[in-house]
């Protein structure tokens, strides 16, 4: 039984409608006096109140066989080259690559979407044919990327982000592709225009300006002037560029000497396996021996005579050579020509990209709080980066962080820079983190030390057992030093703070980050307790909030003080639980009996 | 104490929430951790019926060892968790309390509600239990109240359905 909540926004289960839904608005009943602004009907077509339905560009026609190719290339290769080779696998490869440009013709033809006032449908599926619906005052972002086919034809994908983050179907909205021109303006019209609504002005007016004074005060307003003219003459290179607003204020811009922050991300191992794994199967497919060519005979010979450690130390020198030239790539790939802009309408805007160009759109009132954080690589070299918390953008892996980005690898100072801009408050960023005290330190040591220990038992108990070299327990000694050092740092990025009604939790050694978060958006409490931690009075006391990784944890507050935290930040939600410390309740090992549930009712 | 965040200086504690779920959750949660022990348990004497000779030592040892752990994980575990999970259901706020070994207190406001669900599994239905999940915008944050009669469950939902229709907004 599912009882939603009926708000004027109405249930967040029906964001995203089934098929099956009828969905009154779209199917001929007129909007509701809602006022159409005259100019809207270039980017959405529509005849007389009921829109069209519209296919994707038809220039998809030649992505989509592009794109099946290249995957399948290798095995296809395999089999050109190779020709006569045992067993079928290619012959396999080549009709699944056939099955794949089929496949996508016929995506193609069922897919067809419609915008109409009130919402935007997506209609799809070959043999199950699903329509989806989103209510347009529910789009949170726009995100309009461009990999290099598309960009080469003139097409742009245009994915809406929804609240809905706890979904995986993200692909759902997913416009592949339209028109560049098309897409530009379809983001244009679905967060400027879309929802000028009550909600937005009072919610965000204040955040808002306030940012845009911190913003103007210290550097953006010297660079709004520059950027137009950029943008534009690197227009004229390709055949499309993501538009650049035309006004805002400018909150960050690529420096060419972030570059150099580039190997610290390690992004690149992810390329360098990946990589690795091509490799790898193109010698399968041609049957290459290594042993049989000059060069690499050669280097197979020299790995066969070096000693094991020595081999080891090069293997790993050569691939951190390699992660750090694949990352710094990847940087450039990714951030090249990075703006982040504030745009009047109360929206966050991002280019970026070399070769595929995304512009992300992100409504300010969507947005949830930010994050500072620091791989351990990148803050040994002084670096960091600022990530948004909003709502329908899910945090992604990788150096992008999905759509999240707010700022890639840059200075400390800057990126903090960045978040008190977004933010549009100081001191959640600068102020020292309250510490959390001895029994945390302890904890941040045992639980460093403690699996360390065991696999040094269990080396020495190796050792004693077969025949293993002597050096192995001895190396894994090295284990315990290296836990004690992330201990010590884990301990010192562990804080919590709550300043200028934001939350602040700072965490983590090997990525450290401090993420603030303003307690409106804060939408309940998570107190975890584990058997030590209640042996030693700590608390886990985790905010849960729509946006970004849905929650964001203060590990190990003495439990008074995450009582406090907790009551502090949102005042009024803990009352009805709290009692004065000592008055015969728990907060022992076990709950004891209650009072009587008559006592209770006649209380409260 | 904690001066930064202005906790005042008599300070106060979160106390459990008021109400126990039903006793029959206790018969519940033995009952659905027993089918896990009886395949291990099934599986080794498996072993020593059929099994190798050298392997027979091993299974002679093991297999006391795990009918002594499942006894006590039986036992031990259900009473526990009766002893700690509990809930409450005000106008303003849902807490729950769960857990046994590890425990979790969640609070969530009543007007950052999105669902209430209430679900039973086969196990539940045996018992008469039913759960009543409720919902945040955020992910992380289920209230799951397990184990609740049948008619305080439907009086929870009632309640919490009362008390967000009160609500505007879209809660996140």
């Amino acid at each position: 039984m599912t009882t939603p909540p009926t708000g004027p926004d109405g249930p967040r289960a029906d964001d995203v409608a089934p098929a099956g839904h009828p969905d009154p608005p779209a199917d001929g009943v007129p909007p509701d006096g809602r006022d159409v602004p005259a100019g809207a009907g270039g980017a959405v077509p529509r005849a007389d109140d009921v829109p069209q339905w519209r296919r994707l560009s038809n220039r998809m026609l030649l992505i989509h066989p592009v794109q099946s190719l290249l995957q399948f290339l290798p095995a296809l290769l395999g089999l050109l080259i190779a020709g006569t080779t045992s067993g079928n696998g290619p012959v396999y490869s080549l009709l699944g690559a056939a099955a794949a440009i089929a496949f996508g013709i016929l995506r193609w033809l069922t897919t067809s979407y419609r915008i109409s006032t009130e919402q935007v449908q997506v209609r799809r599926g070959v043999l199950n044919r699903r329509v989806l619906s989103v209510r347009r005052d529910r789009i949170r972002t726009v995100d309009v990327s461009a990999p290099a086919l598309h960009r080469v034809l003139g097409l742009a994908r245009v994915t809406v982000g929804t609240g809905l983050s706890d979904r995986s179907r993200t692909d759902g909205l997913r416009l592949d592709a339209l028109n560049a021109a098309t897409a530009a303006e379809l983001r244009e019209e679905l967060l400027h225009r879309a929802d000028p609504g009550p909600a937005t002005s009072p919610a965000t007016a204040a955040p808002a300006t306030a940012g845009d004074t911190a913003a103007g005060d210290t550097a953006a307003g010297s660079r709004a002037a520059g950027p137009g003219s950029r943008t534009g003459s690197r227009a004229g290179g390709f055949p499309w560029t993501p538009p650049a607003p035309p006004t805002g204020t400018e909150l960050a811009r690529l420096s060419p000497r972030w570059i150099g922050y580039g190997p610290f991300t390690l992004s690149g191992l992810v390329t360098v396996g990946v990589i690795g794994a091509f490799l790898s199967r193109l010698v399968n497919e041609f049957h290459l021996d290594p042993t049989r060519y000059g060069a690499t005979r050669e280097l197979a010979a020299r790995v066969l005579h070096t000693s094991l450690p020595l081999l080891i130390g090069e293997l790993v020198l050569g691939l951190l050579v390699l992660a750090a030239i694949a990352s710094t790539c990847g940087y450039v790939l990714a951030f090249w020509g990075f703006r982040l802009t504030r745009l009047p309408g109360g929206t966050l805007h991002v280019t970026r990209g070399l070769i595929t160009t995304r512009a992300i759109t992100l409504e300010e009132r969507r947005l949830r709080g930010v994050e500072v954080s620091e791989p351990l690589l990148l803050r040994a070299v002084g670096g960091a980066r600022c990530i948004a918390i909003a709502t329908g953008l899910r945090v992604g892996r990788g150096a992008e962080r999905g759509g999240s980005l707010l700022l890639p690898s840059a200075p400390r100072a800057e990126a903090r820079r960045v978040a008190v801009a977004v933010l549009g408050r100081a001191e959640p960023i600068t102020v020292p983190l309250t510490r959390h005290g001895p029994a945390a330190r302890r904890r941040r040591y045992t639980r460093a030390l403690v699996p360390c220990a065991l696999l040094v038992l269990a080396a020495v108990v190796l050792h004693a057992l077969v025949p293993v070299p002597d050096w192995v327990p001895v190396a894994t000694l090295v284990l315990l030093v290296l836990a004690v050092l992330v201990a010590a740092d884990r301990y010192r990025g562990l804080g919590h703070a709550l300043v200028d009604g934001t939350l602040v939790a700072g965490r983590g050694s090997l990525v450290r980050r401090r993420s603030a978060l303003p307690t409106d958006g804060i939408i309940g409490w998570n107190l975890r307790r584990s058997y030590f931690q209640r042996r030693a009075g700590l608390a886990t006391l985790t905010a849960t909030t729509a946006g970004g990784e849905q929650a964001y944890p203060v590990p190990d507050l003495p439990l008074a003080d995450a009582t406090g935290l907790a009551d502090a930040a949102l005042p009024g939600l803990l009352t009805p639980f709290l009692v004065p410390a000592g008055s015969g309740s728990d907060q022992g090992r076990r709950p004891v009996r209650p009072r009587s549930d008559a006592a209770d009712r006649a209380a409260g | 104490m904690c001066h930064r965040c202005g906790v005042s200086e008599q300070t106060l504690q979160l106390r459990p929430p008021r109400h126990r779920v039903h006793r029959r959750a206790i018969w519940y949660w033995t009952a659905s951790a027993a089918p896990m022990w009886l395949v291990l348990i099934a599986a080794q004497i498996v072993a020593l019926v059929l099994g190798w000779g050298w392997l027979r030592h091993w299974w002679v040892v093991t297999l006391p060892l795990t009918v002594l752990l499942a006894a006590a994980h039986l036992v031990v575990m259900p009473q526990w968790r009766y002893r700690v999970h509990r809930w409450e259901v005000t106008p303003e706020a849902v807490y729950t309390q769960s857990g046994w070994f590890n425990q979790e207190r969640r609070i969530a406001p009543v007007s950052r509600i999105q669902t209430v669900d209430t679900d039973r599994g086969p196990f539940e239905q045996i018992f008469r239990l039913t759960n009543v999940t409720v919902t945040t915008a955020s992910a992380a944050g289920p209230l799951r109240i397990h184990g609740l009669d049948r008619d305080d469950a439907l009086r929870v939902v009632d309640q919490l359905t009362a008390d967000t229709q009160a609500e505007r907004g879209d809660a996140t």
